[in-house]
């Protein structure tokens, strides 16, 4: 029986767009799926060695729920983006949450490709040696060759 | 029927959120070798849905599952 593939296309890097495409990836790697990430424009920042940077910020995220009203002035104000990411992280915690970090070394365990956009390293004039090196570099031509094939495609 | 199923190894995923449970289980079933059962308790909501999945999409069988206060109990027979 040949393996289940899933293609996983991640635009996103902000922390809750990072946690998706991570929690997929390891559980239809658990199940024996064979995964390839490819990650493009802000996805880039998942794979920076240095994770403590992926933020999340209330401003314009009118769906995120929040402890007490914030209205939105006092969302755009200097701090506000680190309390809330510092209150997320937090959360996630206590919950029960794997850490980003965690995540992406349970992927890189589970065998999950992580490839990062040729295109957008070189538009964002992005260092290489700022990701971590289980990132392979291709471009969208690449990654289609594999998502022809797979039995989930999914766009994040 | 707890006491009934003999396990040989136990697996405490007592306070992990979701993925964990399922990616632990995945990591220690494969340390057992075939026919070997795996007893797993976690406390997550959604993994008692999850670990029926997990058994069906990988063949490892569920052979049973109990309630210990807010704990599931899982036992997981390696294929």
């Amino acid at each position: 029986m040949t393996a289940k593939k899933m293609a996983l296309i991640a635009t996103k890097g902000t922390l809750d767009w990072a946690y998706p495409p991570f929690i997929l990836a390891s559980t239809a790697a658990s199940l024996g799926y064979e995964v390839q990430i490819f990650f493009t424009f802000y996805g880039l920042q998942l794979l920076r060695k240095d994770l403590s940077d992926v933020k999340i910020s209330p401003l314009a995220n009118p769906a995120m729920p929040m402890p007490v009203p914030m209205p939105v002035l006092v969302q755009a104000l200097p701090g506000m983006e680190a309390i809330a990411t510092t209150m997320m992280k937090n959360k996630m915690k206590s919950k029960g949450v794997a850490s980003l970090p965690q995540l992406r070394d349970i992927c890189i365990e589970s065998d999950v490709k992580l490839i990062a956009c040729q295109m957008t390293v070189d538009l964002f004039e992005f260092d290489k040696n700022d990701f971590i090196e289980q990132a392979q570099f291709g471009g969208a031509a690449m990654f289609l060759g594999f998502a022809g094939g797979a039995d989930i495609s999914l766009y994040i | 029927m707890e006491a009934l199923v003999n396990y040989d190894k136990e697996l405490d995923a007592r306070g992990l959120a979701c993925p964990l449970p399922i990616v632990k289980t995945r990591k220690a079933l494969n340390d057992l070798a075939s026919g070997q059962v795996l007893r797993v308790m976690a406390t997550d909501k959604g993994s008692v849905a999850d670990m029926q999945a997990f058994a069906e999409q990988t063949g490892n069988q569920l052979i049973g599952s109990a309630q210990e206060g807010p704990a599931y109990v899982f036992f997981l027979k390696r294929k």
